[in-house]
């Protein structure tokens, strides 16, 4: 019943701590006139636009969308605002492609952004609200915890994290876009910098970012005129589980497996790990790459830090993840999942430059968000389903 | 496109202020009696999606809480706008287009009497050039009756008997808040709130929240006796600032309307979200409804205004409507930022 | 001679203040009545019988409100897992290091956030058992910042499987 969608364009703008040459509507634009310009169309031919970004509070501004429709090119056009939490780049990407896949537009642009830099991400991030005990600072208090626990079911070695940072950050290197780039960066670096929130340490850990990502997702028909390869959509999946429950496996929830399992049933995947040639994580702190290996089916339970140790998810592994350095080189929260979904279908359509894994055809897009509890997720191919 | 129909609405009373209950709390039996009007469980539910706002909150991610109200296990799938229910209902109205899902549900909410509510609306606006000089929403409504009046577009007296109408439709409302019968000539001379717009002008500030359920085909034939189908959906947004838009015409209105065919056949019920009595008659005009049309027999936003929800009320007021047979056809409308910049309308039809 | 201005304005200080009237919700009233009291109320889900503690009012997982009647739980617990915190954040007073914990409370199927006091920070484990350290008596109010801390109880750790279903 779903038509097909592929992506047509893509931009992002440079990811920076702090944007201070543009305001929020230059953020935005840039990211969007890049895209624009990569599938050769002008604002004109836009049919709607969806924007996504994370709690309000990062900028200051409620709905900023509001106020930035022109700087988007949506006036008079219909104009949606999704916010999952973290997940959110994920699902508005979702949204984007559901207009296309539903025969109601025939082109849509998508932007997720965030300017935290305007406003105070950490204390937006831990509201002290009345009633409660603010011991949580951040999302890394509130995660480390969670990786604790992870550490202590697998027996994965203490330095698997470290390890995950390294790639990354090496990654990066090769991403002109990416936020943090550590030249001299090696292990020891890393296991030398300050501890966080044991077990994450400094180097372990995201940025926080100013920027936005941006995409045009076409209908088949005008995709197959497109000036450049689309990346075809085969699949997308969301699952949200409550944050607290009693019984609830907050390490692994249940909602990632869930949505791992959809997810490859609709694009007929039966064995992600071979099927599948790359894949952008959303690995906020270095752990979650083996936890996610293994909440997105693609390692068995207990093994995902194997994937890590062995070299598999390295640039010239068989299973090559984060290539463009991820969530732990450049976080502009609300747009940090859609970046996930982008640089996934940048690897499809070849045009991942200097960190292009060679031959990728397949490729997993992912972002989760809030208390390990929204989960959103794609998979995009060169070749239609 | 799939037919898809409105089968179940339920809401809460609209309170000025609800002061022992969380949103949660609110909205539990909202949702309770939603699922229980429609025979469902959360497992018979392919997608579920709401609105609210962090701001009208005062916290961030508040609407992870409101999953609370769901029971969302298993696992679900759902999503969310920051942008009234009304939005959340054409997402999942999406979703269904496209074949991801056949049953959803929808909800939206809020707790405006938490903070000072025009206030808090001036952070919609630009933040570099207008929000430092914190003009509240009322204000900004003001500006534009004030537009409104000088050219002839509104009356005072128009204005007024807007009011006196929603309000005494609503005492036929037990979830409305501000009911009764008033008079024009009483009300017009009471003093200015602020000038053109006196406080009869204004919708409540309002606790509240609303949810609904949409099926496709078949599914919806079995889960209510005259389904009210969507036969038309669309939403427009304007650019923001007053100076580049007019502000006597609902622009954004009038296409919305026309690509979601109001015009095609006739009305018999207008649910229209107008946060101010001026609105109102702007996105009446902009709907094109004749004198045959029922307008707001809910009371409207004027009755009873929970911010996040109001939108998604009108559409449900609109559907009830058509299931009780009152209404072949139905029109809702819901509006969303500064002087009505952005707004969304829904064609019900009965079968 | 001062210095000629930068054409371009950079920043721009606009500062905003909203003020917000919470309500704890009947629930969660309940609840901060009774520590205002030093009591622990816990709550039942009426489908699984398990209990929440802190409560909300509703059972997450059913969606349904919680019933029936509370239930007073000791101030003695379980480290289930933990972190250690050296990042200053503006909304938190402690003192770095510090170790915010998830504890078990005897009898009840939820975690408690809070954090860890009168204890080396390099001996917080798993399965410590532990015991509150409240506020004097006179300072109580309804805030479940009535307990300062969990301290150590000098009880032999909890064996894995009572609450490795919590990590």
């Amino acid at each position: 019943m779903a038509e097909l969608c592929g992506v047509v364009g893509i931009g992002q703008t440079r990811h920076q701590a702090a944007r201070k040459d543009v305001s929020m509507a230059g953020l935005v634009r840039e990211a969007a006139e890049r895209a624009l310009e990569d599938a050769e169309l002008t604002w004109k031919d836009i049919d709607a636009v969806v924007i996504g970004k994370a709690p309000d509070m990062f900028e200051g501004v409620m709905m900023p969308e509001l106020f930035l429709v022109d700087a988007l090119g949506g006036a008079y056009k219909p104009m949606l605002r999704v916010h999952t939490a973290g997940s959110v780049g994920g699902s508005t990407g979702i949204v984007a492609a559901s207009l296309v896949q539903a025969g109601i537009h025939e082109r849509v642009l998508t932007v997720a952004f965030e300017k935290q830099s305007e406003s105070n991400a950490m204390w937006a991030l831990s509201i002290a609200v009345p009633f409660s005990v603010a011991v949580v600072a951040g999302a890394g208090g509130y995660f480390a915890p969670l990786v604790r626990g992870y550490m202590r079911r697998s027996g994965a070695p203490d330095d698997t994290g470290i390890r995950v940072a390294l790639k990354d950050r090496k990654n990066a290197l090769r991403n002109p876009y990416a936020h943090l780039q550590i030249p001299d960066i090696d292990f020891d670096k890393i296991a030398s910098s300050p501890m966080l929130w044991d077990p994450i340490r400094y180097l372990e850990t995201c940025p926080s970012s100013d920027g936005a990502c941006a995409m045009v997702m076409a209908s088949e028909k005008l995709a197959e005129r497109a000036p450049r390869r689309p990346a075809w959509i085969h699949a997308t999946e969301m699952r949200s589980e409550p944050t607290m429950f009693s019984g609830r496996d907050q390490v692994m929830p249940r909602a990632t497996l869930d949505n791992a399992k959809n997810l490859y049933k609709k694009a007929r995947i039966s064995n992600p790990r071979k099927e599948i040639d790359c894949a952008e994580i959303y690995v906020p702190f270095s752990w979650f790459e083996p936890m996610w290996m293994e909440g997105m089916l693609i390692a068995e339970k207990n093994q995902g830090w194997k994937m890590t140790y062995e070299g598999a998810t390295a640039m010239g592994g068989d299973f090559p993840v984060n290539m463009s350095g991820g969530v732990l080189s450049s976080n502009p929260i609300g747009a940090s999942g859609l970046l996930r979904f982008a640089e996934a279908a940048m690897q499809v359509r070849g045009q991942a430059g200097e960190h292009q894994v060679d031959g990728a055809r397949k490729a997993l897009g992912h972002a989760y968000g809030g208390g390990s509890q929204y989960f959103s997720t794609w998979i995009v191919s060169s070749d239609k389903p | 496109m799939r037919e898809v129909a409105v089968v179940a609405f339920a809401q809460s009373r609209s309170l000025r202020r609800e002061p022992d209950r969380n949103e949660v709390e609110i909205l539990i039996p909202v949702i309770q009696e939603l699922r229980k009007s429609a025979g469902l469980r959360t497992e018979d539910i392919d997608f579920i999606c709401s609105g609210s706002s962090d701001y009208l909150a005062g916290q961030s991610f508040a609407f992870v809480s409101g999953l609370d109200a769901v029971g969302a296990w298993p696992p679900v799938s759902e999503s969310h706008v920051e942008m009234d229910g009304a939005w959340a209902l054409y997402e999942a109205w999406v979703k269904i287009q496209m074949g991801y899902a056949d049953v959803a549900m929808v909800y939206g909410f809020g707790k405006p009497s938490m903070g000072d509510l025009p206030e808090t609306l001036a952070l919609q606006l630009d933040p570099y050039l207008l929000t430092p000089l914190w003009p509240d929403a009322i204000s900004m409504a003001a500006l534009q009756a004030r537009l409104c009046l000088e050219r002839g577009v509104v009356s005072e007296r128009a204005m007024a008997e807007v009011a006196v109408r929603d309000r005494r439709n609503a005492k036929q409302n037990p979830f409305a808040q501000v009911t009764g019968d008033f008079e024009v000539e009483k009300l017009l001379a009471e003093p200015f709130l602020v000038s053109p717009l006196r406080k009869h002008d204004c919708s409540p500030i309002s606790d509240g929240a609303s949810a609904m359920i949409i099926a496709a085909g078949d599914r919806a034939r079995k889960l209510a006796q005259r389904p009210a189908w969507i036969r038309g959906f669309a939403h427009i947004c304007e650019p923001q600032d007053l100076g580049v838009r007019d502000l006597t015409r609902s622009r954004s209105t009038e296409i919305a309307a026309h690509q979601a065919g109001v015009g095609r056949d006739k009305v018999d019920v207008a649910e229209i979200y107008g946060p101010f009595t001026h609105q109102e008659l702007l996105v009446e005009r902009a709907l094109g409804l004749g004198s045959r049309t029922q307008v707001n027999p809910s009371g409207g936003a004027l009755a009873a205004n929970p911010i996040m929800a109001a939108g998604l009320t009108r559409i449900g007021e609109a559907a009830r409507r058509v299931w009780d047979g009152s209404a072949d056809r139905a029109v809702a409308h819901a509006t969303s930022g500064p002087c009505l910049q952005q707004n969304l309308v829904c064609v019900l039809e009965g079968e | 001679m001062s210095e000629p201005q930068s054409e371009t304005v950079e920043i721009l200080r606009c500062p905003v203040k909203l003020e917000y009237l919470y309500s704890a919700g009947q629930s969660a009233s309940r609840f901060l009545r009774a520590i205002a009291q030093g009591k622990l109320l816990g709550q039942r889900c009426p489908v699984d019988g398990r209990v929440y503690f802190p409560t909300r009012g509703s059972c997450p997982q059913h969606g349904v409100l919680m019933s029936g009647e509370p239930v007073e739980l000791p101030d003695t617990g379980t480290v289930v897992t933990y972190s250690i915190n050296r990042v200053p954040s503006e909304n938190i007073k402690l003192e770095l290091p510090y170790a915010p914990i998830q504890v078990l409370l005897d009898g009840a199927d939820t975690v408690l956030m809070h954090v860890l006091g009168e204890c080396p920070i390099d001996q917080v484990h798993m399965g410590m058992r532990v015991k509150a350290v409240w506020k004097p008596k006179s300072e109580w109010t309804t805030s479940i910042g009535n307990i300062l801390y969990f301290k150590p109880s000098g009880e032999p750790d909890a064996p894995f499987e009572k609450y490795k279903e919590h990590i």
